[in-house]
C-alpha cells in the first residue's frame, strides 16, 4: 500500500518534514520509491515565484539536449539548484547523472501572452521535452511550471532523502506533498511515481483505480496534449481534477461529485439535483470504484483530501492554524505536528472532502449532501 | 408401404426424420394424451398387426399362425408432419412410456422442408450452441493491492443510461442556455427485448408486464420491457406502467395508428422509442408474422384485417438515405412527445454498423444504438436467415465502442447488445462481457421466454414452431385453448425470479473485480479468452 503526507504551513518548511513523517508510516509502504511536490517555495525561488521552473532527472547527454532545446526557444536560466550525489548510490537507488531544479526566464515573445496561452506553452514545453527524452532514454521531466519543484526516485525514502541531500535550505516550501512506494501494478517506472502533476493542479493517490481503463480511455479521447501518461493508474486522479477545473470550471467541491457521485436517492433529495444529476451522467466514465484516497493541490495553494465512495483507505487531516497536514496515518500527522489539537483530527469519510485553503486557518469539511455553493 | 410399390423422393423412414418418437408398449395406457397434445400431429393412433407362429414338437399337430393386434402410437413420416422435438409428448404422459430422440446421424428430413417451392420457415434462434461469449472469463480479481468486495453485503448502483448524454462541457452550458438536455433514463441494464403482441400470446405478455411493474414499484428496479413491432394494448398505452415501457416502432409500423391516437391520453411517457431497422435472427429481413397468428385481437391492436400474413419490408419503405431514415425518424419521433422521450435505432449486427454509429454521433439527439447479434431469437423467419446471415454480437459491439472512444463519444452513444445472450444459461456472465467489452446495457428475448415461461426451443432444432401459432406452452400462440396454458402470475413470478437471480450474479461477477459504484462499461481490462485470436480481435487479454 502506499503511503501519503502533505503539510502546508506558513513557515517554510523543509522536504525532510514530509520524508521523516513517511519514515514513520514506512510499515505501511514498501521503501520502493519516493515522489516529493514542492510549491509556494522559500530560499532563492521566493524572489521568482513566475519563473517556470523545470524539474527532472537528466544524462549527460541529455542536459546538452536540454540545453539547446531550451535556448532555442528563447528559454534563459535563471537560477537552479545543483544536486550533487555521490558516485556510488545507496543500495535500491539506480545511478543518476544530473537531478535538475531549473529556474527559466521566459523568451521575451512569452511574456506578454494571456494566461492561458502561457499555460498551454508550458505544457506543450514539458510533453515535447517528455517526448524528446522517451525516445532518447536521456530525460525524465515530471514538472516545468512556476513555484513548483518535483522529484521522484525509486528506492527506500529516507535513503533517497539523503542521498539528494534534501535537507537543503534552498527547498524549503510551504506546501509540501509525499508518497511512498512506487506503482507496483505496472513497469517500475518513474513516470508512475505520484504524486502527478499537470497546470498548476497536483494530486497523489493511496489505492488502486480500479475503474482506470474506462477513465483513461475518456480522458485520452478529450482532445486535449496533457492527458498522456498513465503508467500508473492514479495519474487519472490529477488529470480529473485539471478537467473539472478548467473544462468544466467547477471548484473543488465538485470533484468527489465527478469521482464518487452520490447514489440516484441521494441525489434527488439533494438542493442541486437537476445540476448533480446531468454531472453524474455526463462524467459517468470518470468515476472511479476505488479503493482510493487522494490528496491534492489546486494553483491557489488549496490542499484536499477525498475518499472513494467505499472508503477503504486511511486519511487524517490535523494541524492548528497556520499549519495543517494531511496523512494516510495519524502517526505521520503526529510525527509532523505533534503539538495540535489531536481531538480536531479528522478522518474524511466517503462524502467528505477536506480542504485547507491558501490562508491555512482551518480544515473545512465539504459534504456531498450540502448545498454546492458554486452553482455555474 | 410394400417393399415393390413405387416410392416418392419424399417418402421417408422414421430413421430418416430428425426427431425419431420412442415408445414403450409396456408402459402405455393408450390414454391419447399424446397424441392430443402433440402440436404438428406427429403422433397418431396406430394399429398394429401382430403373426404369432407355433410350432408344436408332436408331429401330428401342423404349425399354427395366430394373427392379433395391438394399439400404439405410431410416428408419421410425412416431412409435413415431421415431430418437432418439443416432448409435450412425454410431459403429458403418466406413465413415462413416450419421448423424443434426436436422429444419431444427420437426418433426411431436411432435403425435403421445402415442398411447393416454400423454403422452411420458424422461430427460435440460430442452429448453433456455441459461441464467443461463454469462452470470456473474468480475469481482474482483486487481490490484496485492492480488497475484493462483498456481493452479498456491499452496496452497489449497477444502473446504465438510455439518452443521448452530452459531453461534460456541453452538457452544463447546454442546460444553461437552453434550458433543457435531451432526455436520459437512468435503467436497469438488463432490458427485456422486443417480442410484439402477437408474436408473444396475450397471456406471455402480461406476464412480463406484471412481472416488470413489480420489480419496478415492489423492487425498486428500474427494468425496462420493449413492444417489438406490434403496438401496444390500448389499456397499457393510457396507464402509469407506459414509463416501464420502450415502444417499438419498424418497418410495418403496426400498432401506430393505436399508439398516435392514445397520446393526447398518456398518463405517462413512455421509457422510449426504438425505431427497429434490423433484427439479429434475420438480419436484412423484415418481421414475420405469420397468418395463423393474426386473430381479432391482433388484428384490432395492429389496424389490420385478420387472418393475413404480415410481413414487414426489410425497410421503411419511405426512407431513401441514412439521414433520412435515420435523422428524419429520431427528429419526427421526438416531436411526438415534445422532445422529452429518448428515441434510438435497433439494428442487426453487420459489418456497416460503424457507418450507422458514425452518423448517430453526428445526429444530436440520437439517444443510442442497439445492435442484435446474429443468435438472437425470432417468432419467425426462414430458416436460412437465422443459420446463416449475421454478424456475431462480440466483435460488433467492441468495434463500435472503440471507434467511440476514438472520437471521445463513448458516454454519449450509449450501445445495447442483443443476441444469444445467455444461450448456454449464463446470463449474467455474458451480460457482463458485453458490458465490458463496451455495451450499455444488453436485451435478452429467448432467454425470458425459456427461463420466465418454460419455452423448450433450442438450438438443436428443437421445437421452434412459433410461427405457426402452435406453441405448445402457450408463449407465442394466438389460440386461447394453447395460451390458457400459460399461468399468467407465474410467469410474473419468473420474471422476478430471473432478475433477481440476474442481479446477485452480476454482482458476483463485478464485486470481486473490486466494482460497486458504477457499471463496469469499457473496462476490458478485466478480460480475457484463451483464443489467441479472439484475444487480439477483442483487445482483451489471452489467458491460457
Amino acid at each position: 500500500m502506499c503511503r501519503l503526507f502533505a503539510i502546508t504551513s506558513h513557515e517554510p518548511l523543509s522536504p525532510m518534514k514530509a520524508i521523516e513523517a513517511m519514515e514513520v508510516m514506512r510499515e505501511g509502504h514498501d521503501g520502493s520509491g519516493v515522489g516529493l511536490f514542492l510549491r509556494d517555495l522559500a530560499g532563492p525561488f521566493e524572489e521568482i515565484k513566475d519563473a517556470p521552473i523545470l524539474s527532472g532527472i537528466f544524462t549527460e547527454k541529455g542536459l546538452r539536449r536540454l540545453d539547446t532545446f531550451m535556448m532555442d526557444l528563447g528559454f534563459m536560466t535563471k537560477y537552479k539548484i545543483t544536486i550533487k550525489v555521490p558516485k556510488t548510490p545507496p543500495p535500491g537507488v539506480p545511478k543518476r547523472d544530473i537531478y535538475l531544479i531549473r529556474a527559466y526566464e521566459y523568451p521575451e515573445e512569452w511574456e506578454d501572452l494571456p494566461e492561458e496561452q502561457l499555460h498551454d506553452r508550458l505544457l506543450q514545453t514539458r510533453l515535447r521535452l517528455r517526448q524528446m527524452g522517451e525516445a532518447e532514454g536521456d530525460m525524465i521531466v515530471f514538472s516545468f511550471w512556476p513555484d513548483v519543484i518535483m522529484i521522484k526516485e525509486i528506492g527506500d525514502p529516507m535513503t533517497v532523502a539523503r542521498h539528494l541531500n534534501l535537507d537543503r535550505k534552498e527547498l524549503w516550501a510551504r506546501v509540501v506533498m509525499a508518497q511512498g512506494r512506487q506503482n507496483t501494478n505496472y513497469a517500475i517506472n518513474l513516470y508512475a511515481c505520484h504524486p502527478f502533476f499537470i497546470q498548476g493542479f497536483a494530486s497523489m493517490t493511496n489505492g488502486e483505480n480500479t475503474a482506470f481503463i474506462p477513465i483513461r480511455e475518456f480522458l485520452s479521447s478529450r482532445g486535449f496534449d496533457g492527458y498522456i501518461g498513465y503508467q500508473s493508474d492514479s495519474e487519472v486522479f490529477t488529470h480529473i481534477l485539471h478537467y473539472v477545473h478548467t473544462h468544466l470550471e467547477l471548484g473543488i467541491e465538485a470533484y468527489k461529485h465527478v469521482i464518487t457521485p452520490l447514489q440516484d436517492d441521494d441525489i434527488a433529495d439533494h438542493p442541486n439535483a437537476e445540476f448533480l444529476k446531468q454531472l453524474k451522467h455526463s462524467c459517468r466514465q470518470l468515476i472511479i470504484d476505488g479503493p482510493n484516497c487522494v490528496i491534492g493541490c489546486l494553483p491557489d495553494h488549496t490542499l484536499f483530501m477525498a475518499q472513494d465512495r467505499k472508503k477503504l483507505r486511511p486519511g487524517v487531516v490535523g494541524g492548528r492554524p497556520g499549519c495543517f497536514a494531511f496523512a494516510s496515518e495519524i502517526c505521520g500527522l503526529d510525527a509532523a505536528i505533534p503539538d495540535r489539537d489531536k481531538s480536531k483530527d479528522f478522518q474524511p469519510m466517503y462524502l467528505d472532502t477536506a480542504i485547507v485553503g491558501p490562508d491555512r486557518q482551518e480544515v473545512n469539511i465539504c459534504c456531498q449532501t450540502d448545498p454546492l455553493p458554486l452553482q455555474p | 408401404m410394400l417393399p415393390d410399390r413405387p416410392i416418392t423422393p419424399s417418402t421417408l423412414s422414421v430413421k430418416d426424420l430428425h426427431w425419431q418418437i420412442l415408445w414403450n408398449r409396456d408402459k402405455c395406457t393408450l390414454c391419447g394424451r399424446c397424441t392430443a397434445v402433440c402440436p404438428v400431429n406427429a403422433i397418431e393412433l396406430g394399429v398394429f398387426r401382430k403373426r404369432s407362429l407355433t410350432a408344436s414338437i408332436d408331429p401330428s399337430s401342423p404349425p399354427e399362425t395366430r394373427f392379433s393386434l395391438f394399439y400404439g402410437i405410431r410416428q408419421r413420416t410425412d416431412p409435413a408432419y415431421a415431430c418437432v422435438g418439443c416432448a409435450m409428448c412425454n410431459l403429458v404422459c403418466p406413465n413415462d412410456a413416450i419421448i423424443p430422440a434426436r436422429n444419431d446421424e444427420t437426418d433426411k428430413q431436411r432435403f425435403h422442408i421445402n415442398r411447393g417451392g416454400q423454403p422452411r420457415r420458424r422461430g427460435g434462434r440460430r442452429n448453433r450452441a456455441t459461441g464467443v461469449l461463454d469462452r470470456i472469463k473474468f480475469i481482474r480479481i482483486s487481490m490484496l493491492t485492492d480488497p475484493a468486495l462483498d456481493a452479498g453485503r456491499h452496496e452497489f448502483e449497477l444502473r446504465t443510461l438510455l439518452g443521448r448524454v452530452l459531453p461534460p462541457e456541453q452538457s452544463l452550458s447546454f442546460m444553461r442556455e437552453n434550458g433543457w438536455i435531451p432526455p436520459v433514463r437512468e435503467i436497469y441494464p438488463l432490458i427485456i427485448g422486443g417480442m410484439s403482441f402477437g408474436a408473444l400470446s396475450p397471456n406471455m405478455w402480461e406476464g412480463l408486464q406484471m412481472g416488470v411493474a413489480y420489480l419496478n414499484e415492489e423492487l425498486g428496479m428500474p427494468v425496462r420491457i420493449c413492444t417489438g413491432e406490434g403496438g401496444c394494448p390500448p389499456r397499457l398505452l393510457r396507464s402509469r406502467f407506459l414509463k416501464y415501457v420502450i415502444l417499438q416502432i419498424a418497418s410495418g409500423y403496426f400498432g401506430w395508428d393505436e399508439i398516435i391516437h392514445a397520446l393526447p391520453e398518456m398518463k405517462e411517457d413512455p421509457c422510449a422509442i426504438e425505431i427497429k431497422y434490423g433484427q439479429g435472427a434475420k438480419p436484412g429481413d423484415g418481421g414475420l408474422l405469420m397468418w395463423h397468428k393474426v386473430n381479432k385481437l391482433i388484428a384490432a391492436i395492429r389496424g389490420v384485417p385478420p387472418g393475413v400474413s404480415l410481413p414487414s419490408p426489410p425497410t421503411h419503405q419511405t426512407k431513401y438515405s441514412i439521414e433520412e431514415s435515420v435523422a428524419k425518424m429520431i427528429q419526427s419521433m421526438y416531436m411526438a412527445w415534445g422532445f422529452r422521450v429518448p428515441v434510438y435505432p435497433k439494428i442487426s449486427a453487420t459489418s456497416t454498423a460503424l457507418a450507422v454509429l458514425n452518423n448517430l454521433t453526428r445526429n444530436p439527439y440520437a439517444a443510442g444504438l442497439a445492435i442484435d447479434g446474429e443468435d438472437g431469437g425470432t417468432g419467425a423467419a426462414y430458416n436460412v436467415s437465422m443459420d446463416h446471415m449475421g454478424h456475431p454480437i462480440a466483435t460488433n459491439i467492441r468495434d463500435c465502442y472503440l471507434n467511440l472512444v476514438t472520437i471521445g463519444k463513448q458516454n454519449e452513444v450509449p450501445l445495447f447488445a442483443g443476441g444469444g445472450i445467455g444461450k448456454q444459461g449464463n446470463l449474467a456472465a455474458n451480460a457482463a462481457a458485453l458490458i465490458m467489452l463496451g455495451a450499455s446495457g444488453v436485451q435478452i428475448g429467448k432467454y425470458i421466454m425459456q427461463a420466465a415461461a418454460g419455452c423448450i426451443g433450442s438450438e438443436s432444432d428443437r421445437c421452434n414452431i412459433c410461427n405457426i401459432g402452435r406453441c405448445p406452452k402457450g408463449i407465442t400462440s394466438q389460440d386461447p385453448r394453447l395460451y390458457r396454458r400459460l399461468d399468467i402470475e407465474k410467469v410474473a413470478e419468473r420474471v422476478v425470479d430471473v432478475f433477481l437471480a440476474f442481479d446477485t450474479e452480476l454482482k458476483k461477477i463485478v464485486a470481486p473485480l473490486g466494482r460497486s459504484t458504477s457499471l463496469p462499461i469499457g473496462m476490458s481490462d478485466a478480460l480475457g479468452i484463451d483464443d489467441y485470436h479472439a484475444a487480439e480481435r477483442l483487445k482483451i487479454r489471452y489467458v491460457i
